[in-house]
């Protein structure tokens, strides 16, 4: 154990390898953060959510941030809901029952146009339903009338863009361009149409044929940017995949690899110590395992099988027990068995497992460690590799899963570039900081590499 | 099969040529001895490695359930659609129903029971009879696994073939110049950038799609050819180099370094023995002392790599083959997975092991030719 405590003092003269440890920290720091503040019953819903979770958000845009890197500002989603009083309310009785005004007025500041229109509604009366008429007017003056509909009990939701009344006006008044363009393009647009800034207002005036009539409304002006990380094709916020992903990469890495390598290493030891027929079964079941090809079986397991990442992380651990180690383990075993302190052990009465634990496995701790920590990032990898393969855990929010969902959705073929670099870039850094601090170890319990 | 053979036999010349004769016949009978030896054990290894994956492909029996309810469905569909039989009664439209379920059950062997049936895949498997796909098709629009997995195999050979040769080689080329100037920048460079090999292939196609066919559209997505594929033999084969480009770039990338690296350590490792000092001290070339006293020691451990290069070209990639749209076996055996058809996951499995086995046999062999220090027979 002396070794142990060297080797980690003598990292610090390693620059590569304090890298890659400050990059473990930071993905434990992130991972920690993630499971506080989003916990995993809640990331699970939130990633499984659909429409009714992300209803306020655009679909595929970008993360926030990139308007700092670009003179033309790209529009954020504004939401304006009565309920949190960002609509002026007015209600007037009408006979029988009332009229209802939502009056909603936002400032207008982008250089592009918004990504679409919604209004969602929640209403509720006795019999006959409320009649809504609702008016657009923008910043220099003009009346744009939008719609006029019944609304059903409980929720509905009127969609701008796919409103075939809508779109024919917007053609015949504003000219051939959608509908979210149409309601914010200057006049006169020319070659190049750009929105016009400044306030906008909506109205929503609803008559109501009883007095008990509720009603609210929220009217979402989807932006093309969204929040630290950009959303994908169900609108769901890809920070909770990503920020999740750091956890189950980790565990998967780290489990998969620590399984497989002391199993690897204990198997070994315990072939070489029992020899004879032990051994040979041993080594006739890593041939045999040899043969089996680790991913083909892996892709059986996921769709025959179960798709849960751990029913996969055992299938892996389980093929890479009788893997390619057990060889190289068992030489460096071979060598020890022969050194004169384990003939000393056995002199003084040791039992065979004492012999093994205690005498044998130690000594192979520190070519373990190195081997341990270049393994992790393999099988990170592997596990992006079967969500990119579609085999992915169902539940789980994983960086491979990301990356399977915008090459699915054709990402690089949109140029939606941020829905696979982030995931692909956490995924590299990862990787490095495994790789880079394994190498290092490996330079440090091995000197006969450090000359090298 | 052809190029790996041809490529042993060449290897298979080389301790002729520098040793002569009389090693070789000292060496033919234990050589023979032995392999007789390897070629059973490797032979019931190869038995058990099939028979669990067929195991594991028919999962106990449950894949057959699912096809059995499959094979319910669609002939319920077919009955009831077809109008010839529409004024039939429900109770005789069910006997109908069940006797064709059960004559189709029949035709796909479904009837027997699965250890029966799980013995006679092992044996048709392992006489090649790879038998008939459930549901995938040739491009010519064969049933016969045999001539689905030959269709793709060319494809995947040509871009692992060239990848993994173009890298061995140039690997090996470079760790030989890296470990003759050592410390130098270049091979600082390849030293800190090795880390950068944890990351598969397909990730750095990802990356390699994005910047050269969504950026910069000078290159092709993906897939096999341009389509239309051109009628030109010159233009077509051109129109494949350029598809190859990307994919021959992620591979390369994606282990050339970490393979750089450990070559480099290994030829430092070897050029510090005493013998090689000795031949310094001797004064011989440079050039002499890599071939004589560096290569030749290694030699044993660069055929064990480059066999284990061609057994990598056996098993294609699945997820390499999904990325880059390409039409090899590994695109196959995991549609074959994503469609039950477990003939032709069988099929793979079953060749990729015989092919294992083969390049395992050989390899031994070769070992005991090269190796004097390897104890045979032992």
């Amino acid at each position: 154990m002396q070794t142990v405590k060297d080797a980690l003092r003598e990292i610090r003269r390693y620059p590569s390898a304090i890298a890659g440890l400050f990059i473990i920290f930071l993905l434990v720091i992130v991972s920690i953060y993630a499971m506080i503040t989003i916990p995993y019953r809640e990331a699970i819903t939130l990633w499984r959510g659909g429409e009714g979770v992300w209803r306020h958000l655009p679909r595929t845009v970008p993360p926030a941030w990139i308007n700092h890197f670009r003179s033309q500002k790209l529009p954020e989603t504004i939401v304006l809901d009565s309920r949190k009083g960002a609509a002026e309310r007015q209600e007037s009785p009408l006979g029988d029952g009332k009229t209802i005004t939502l009056f909603y007025t936002f400032d207008y500041q982008a250089d592009d146009f918004p990504r679409e229109i919604n209004i969602f509604f929640e209403t509720s009366f006795k019999e006959r339903s409320p009649f809504a008429s609702i008016k657009w007017y923008t910043p220099d003056g003009r009346e744009i009338s939008i719609t006029d509909i019944g609304l059903r009990t409980g929720s509905s939701s009127f969609r701008f863009n796919q409103d075939d009344k809508l779109i024919r006006r917007i053609r015949r008044q504003i000219g051939d361009v959608p509908v979210e363009v149409g309601l914010f393009v200057a006049p006169n647009p020319g070659e190049n149409p750009r929105p016009l800034k400044g306030t906008y207002q909506v109205k929503i005036q609803v008559t109501a044929f009883d007095p008990e009539t509720h009603l609210d409304a929220e009217l979402v002006v989807y932006g093309k940017v969204y929040g630290a990380a950009g959303t994908d094709h169900l609108r769901r916020d890809l920070r909770i995949a990503l920020l999740w992903g750091a956890p189950v990469a980790l565990a998967f890495g780290l489990l998969a690899a620590a399984g497989t390598t002391i199993t690897t290493m204990i198997i070994a030891a315990i072939g070489v110590w029992f020899s004879g027929l032990v051994d040979s079964l041993i080594q006739r079941i890593t041939e045999v395992v040899m043969m089996l090809p680790l991913l083909p079986i892996l892709i059986m397991v996921g769709t025959f099988y179960s798709r849960s990442i751990w029913v996969i992380l055992g299938v892996t651990i389980l093929l890479n027990i009788f893997g390619s180690g057990i060889k190289t383990y068992r030489a460096v075993f071979m060598q020890v068995r022969e050194s004169p302190y384990v003939e000393a052990a056995q002199a003084y009465g040791a039992g065979d497992w004492r012999i093994i634990f205690r005498y044998l496995v130690p000594r192979i701790v520190p070519m373990l460690i190195p081997n341990l920590v270049t393994m992790i990032p393999t099988y990170v990898f592997l596990e992006a590799s079967l969500a990119v393969l579609g085999l992915g855990d169902p539940v789980l929010p994983t960086w491979g899963k990301v990356i399977q969902d915008a090459v699915a959705h054709g990402a690089p073929y949109k140029a939606l570039y941020y829905w696979v670099l982030e995931p692909a870039m956490l995924l590299m850094v990862t990787g490095l900081g495994f790789a880079m601090l394994g190498f290092s170890l490996d330079r440090i319990f091995n000197p006969r590499l450090r000359e090298m | 099969m052809g190029r790996g053979m041809q490529m042993s036999e060449q290897v298979l010349a080389i301790p002729q040529k520098i040793t002569g004769i009389s090693f070789f016949q000292s060496t033919l009978v234990r050589v023979l001895r032995y392999t007789l030896v390897r070629g059973v054990t490797l032979f019931i290894t190869v038995i058990v490695g099939v028979y669990l994956t067929v195991l594991i492909a028919n999962m106990g029996g449950y894949v057959d359930q699912i096809r059995k309810g499959e094979i319910r469905e669609n002939v319920t569909i077919q009955v009831m659609n077809n109008p010839a039989l529409r004024s039939l009664d429900p109770d005789a439209k069910r006997q109908l129903i069940d006797e064709r379920v059960r004559l189709e059950e029949k035709r796909l062997g479904l009837d027997q029971p699965f250890l029966i049936r799980g013995f006679r895949f092992l044996e048709n498997a392992l006489t090649l009879r790879l038998g008939f796909a459930q549901l995938m098709n040739s491009n010519s629009g064969s049933r016969q696994v045999k001539l689905i997995l030959l269709e793709r195999l060319p494809a995947t050979l040509l871009l692992f073939g060239v990848a993994n040769l173009f890298i061995f080689f140039l690997s090996l080329f470079l760790a030989l110049v890296l470990s003759r100037q050592y410390g130098s920048f270049w091979d600082r460079l390849f030293v800190v950038l090795s880390p950068s090999s944890s990351a598969p292939g397909w990730f750095y196609g990802l990356f390699l799609i994005l910047i050269f066919a969504g950026w910069l559209r000078i290159l092709p997505f993906g897939d096999l050819v341009d389509a239309p594929a051109p009628r030109s033999p010159v233009l077509y084969a051109l129109s494949v180099g350029k598809h190859l480009i990307l994919p021959i770039m992620a591979l390369t990338l994606s282990s050339i370094f970490l393979s750089v690296y450990s070559w480099r350590t290994f030829f430092l490792i070897y050029s510090s023995e005493d013998y090689v000092e000795l031949a310094k001290a001797k004064g011989l070339s440079g050039r002499a002392i890599e071939r004589r006293y560096i290569l030749r020691p290694t030699l044993p451990t660069i055929v064990t790599n480059f066999m284990l290069t061609v057994i990598g070209l056996w098993t294609g990639a699945p997820i390499f083959e999904t990325v880059f749209n390409w039409p090899g076996l590994g695109r196959t055996l995991y549609q074959a997975v994503g469609l039950f058809d477990v003939p032709v996951i069988v099929g793979s499995t079953v060749i990729f092991a015989y092919l294992l086995a083969i390049t395992v046999f050989l390899l031994d062999i070769i070992y005991a030719i090269l190796d004097p220090r390897v104890r045979i027979g032992a």
